[in-house]
């Protein structure tokens, strides 16, 4: 067969585009399950358990919301429609929609204290058109104040109302700024972070450390052996809205 | 660029005209400032509907751009000669609502400096990514095929032939744009009243409708106004297609509330609820939708009767009845409603504040502007022949 040049240039170009869609079509399916979709050996993926009985006990408690908001500079806005939230209390029929009957409200308590969810499949990340928000390998759903352009697109995104946008600057409503923390600007979405500059000082998240029952354990979902792992297999534990298919990392025991 | 000229000449009601624009890009501009300066909070917008008349008017306009298709596949692939004068109006209206897609987008921004970091991390798994190539690609599109039609015209000699592929490739385009702008929307796990495998065809039949019906009375207005005149036939032929998408439109609502109502499922009924009747006393938007219903059935019965439809007059009526109906519907009432109740099973209402009209009004003006300046220069071209 003869190949003239004209020929083996357009098979060439045919072949780069190709694999050009090709490398595409996997860049848009793959969108953050990398590491899910493998082997879990040796990585780990931080989670929550919160034991909501203890929460009922001690009804009004709201120690956990505080130590985070405090350790992370979140303002205190007094104008709901500007709200900063990272870890708050919300009324069970509001948490748990269409899983309440008449009886719920003596299962899980009248509040339950929510964050975000830090799910293996976060929507989040999947539309975020800057990678400003990110999943680490070991689970963690993290932000970058400095990329973030404010398009509010994850906000839309985010099935658990778990995201903040600063409508105005933050600032002027922080009581003592937290020193070890930054402050954010205007203009920029944020929410919790699971204490992950706590974390890399081998510390537990502050609400856990805040919480005087001990009612929220963190730990290794990969490890077997961790105590949030003989916790979840001894008690049933429910994670919001689990059919959206997000996966949420935030596990709560009834 | 020789063209630009024949947009310094006009009489004083056109430099009226003009001013009259300028002054309102001015004070939206001034309300921009004071939204960069103390930041989205000078909006109605909230921690739950966090998006609102911006990214609502954003995707009414998609619509309008997509709408060029609605003039350049009947005479390109049809031969439908009696569109054959329109053809750039229609590409040139598409130039101006893309700049304003745009535009909406920008000022939606928390941090507008750092709009080019989307080009910057180029993000192929984000819808909103894949929006602004295609919305990009069809303003380029559009302003090469709309010079390059405009300056063979001025010149008396036949378009280049390379220009054909390039209108040939722009009706696949002007779908892509709409398509792709609502999975911007349905694609998101926690909004039921967007998740729905029907809101393309859905945006595609408003945008054919609320398109060609803007150029109705675009056509009717250049009649009035200058020497141009589309030709009864070609304004004949835009209402039998705003007829047709109308009807489409409308049935493909039908089947949303149908499929919501009757189902009985409450994620994907409330929002509807909270659209026509309202949700514990917050009901905005209620007379906004049944307005925009009345509208459309109004419209529909002018559109449907050949009768009625024949006269320009009524046709314009119907033109605008469809305009503002969808205006409403999808420029205001289905973004909003996305985002009710909000994840956290919430009521908030929002309502547009003062700046936040001021900035959307001077987005009109700049889509206007761009508007009266194109149809200008074509005019002033067609009349030196």
């Amino acid at each position: 067969m003869k190949l003239t040049r004209k020929d083996f240039l357009r098979v060439l170009a045919g072949s780069a585009v190709a694999v050009g869609a090709g490398t595409l079509v996997h860049a848009v399916g793959s969108a953050n399950d990398k590491e899910s979709a493998g082997s879990t050996v040796g990585k780990k993926r931080w989670g929550m358990a919160v034991d909501l009985r203890k929460c009922r006990e001690e009804k009004g408690c709201d120690l956990c919301s505080r130590a985070c908001h405090r350790t992370h500079n979140v303002p205190q806005i007094p104008d709901r429609a500007h709200e900063v939230k990272w870890l708050w209390n919300e009324r069970h029929d509001k948490v748990f929609p269409f899983q309440q009957n008449d009886y719920t409200r003596q299962a899980l308590g009248e509040t339950v204290p929510i964050l975000c969810n830090h799910c293996t499949n976060p929507a989040c990340v999947r539309v975020c058109p800057t990678q400003a928000t990110w999943k680490r390998t070991d689970g963690v759903v993290m932000m970058d104040y400095h990329r973030c352009i404010g398009c509010r697109y994850c906000m839309a995104a985010c099935p658990y109302g778990s995201r903040s946008f600063n409508y105005v600057d933050p600032r002027p409503y922080l009581g003592t700024p937290n020193p070890d923390f930054p402050t954010r600007t205007t203009g920029v979405v944020e929410k919790c972070n699971f204490c992950e500059e706590r974390l890399a000082d081998g510390k537990q998240p502050a609400c856990v450390e805040a919480c005087p029952r001990n009612a929220m354990v963190f730990g290794d979902l990969n490890d077997g052996n961790s105590p949030i792992r003989q916790l979840l297999s001894g008690r049933y534990a429910v994670q919001r809205q689990p059919e959206l298919g997000c996966g949420p990392s935030i596990f709560y025991l009834v | 660029m020789i063209m630009l000229d024949k947009a310094f000449t006009g009489s004083g009601r056109y430099w009226g005209w003009i001013a009259f624009l300028l002054v309102l890009i001015a004070v939206g501009f001034a309300c921009y400032l004071r939204q960069l300066e103390y930041g989205l909070g000078i909006t109605g917008l909230s921690r739950d509907v966090s998006w609102g008349i911006y990214i609502a008017q954003f995707t009414f306009f998609v619509g309008v751009a997509a709408s060029a298709v609605m003039v350049v596949l009947p005479y390109y692939l049809h031969n439908v000669q009696q569109f054959a004068r329109i053809t750039i109006l229609g590409e040139l209206l598409a130039v101006a609502a893309v700049t304003m897609c745009m535009l909406f987008i920008f000022v939606d921004m928390g941090q507008p400096a750092r709009v080019l970091n989307v080009l910057l991390y180029p993000t192929p798994h984000s819808m909103m990514f894949w929006d602004m190539v295609s919305l990009s690609g069809y303003l380029v599109l559009n302003l090469v095929i709309a010079y390059v039609m405009l300056a063979a015209e001025q010149k008396g000699v036949p378009a280049p032939h390379w220009i054909k592929p390039v209108i040939i490739l722009s009706i696949p385009w002007a779908v892509s744009i709409h398509t792709v702008t609502a999975f911007l929307y349905n694609g998101l796990p926690g909004r039921p009243l967007w998740f729905t495998a029907i809101l393309a065809p859905r945006f595609l039949a408003s945008a054919f409708a609320s398109g060609p019906a803007l150029l109705i009375l675009l056509c009717l207005a250049l009649r009035r106004l200058t020497t141009f005149d589309a030709g009864h036939e070609a304004i004949r032929r835009l209402g039998v297609i705003v007829a047709y998408a109308m009807t489409v439109n409308v049935f493909f609502l039908f089947l949303e509330l149908f499929t919501a109502l009757y189902s009985g499922m409450p994620d994907h009924a409330e929002p509807f609820a909270y659209l026509f009747f309202g949700i514990d006393g917050k009901n905005g938007l209620v007379p906004v939708m049944w307005l925009s219903v009345v509208l459309a059935l109004a419209a529909l019965l002018a559109l449907l009767v050949p009768r009625f439809r024949r006269n320009e007059r009524v046709l314009a009526l119907a033109s605008l009845a469809v305009f503002v109906s969808l205006w409403l519907e999808k420029g205001m009432g289905l973004i909003v409603a996305g985002f009710v109740p909000s994840p956290l099973r919430t009521v908030t209402s929002y309502a547009p504040t003062a700046p936040e009209w001021g900035i959307v009004g001077g987005v009109w003006a700049v889509g206007a502007l761009m508007l009266t300046l194109f149809y200008k220069i074509t005019v002033s071209v067609r009349e030196a022949d």
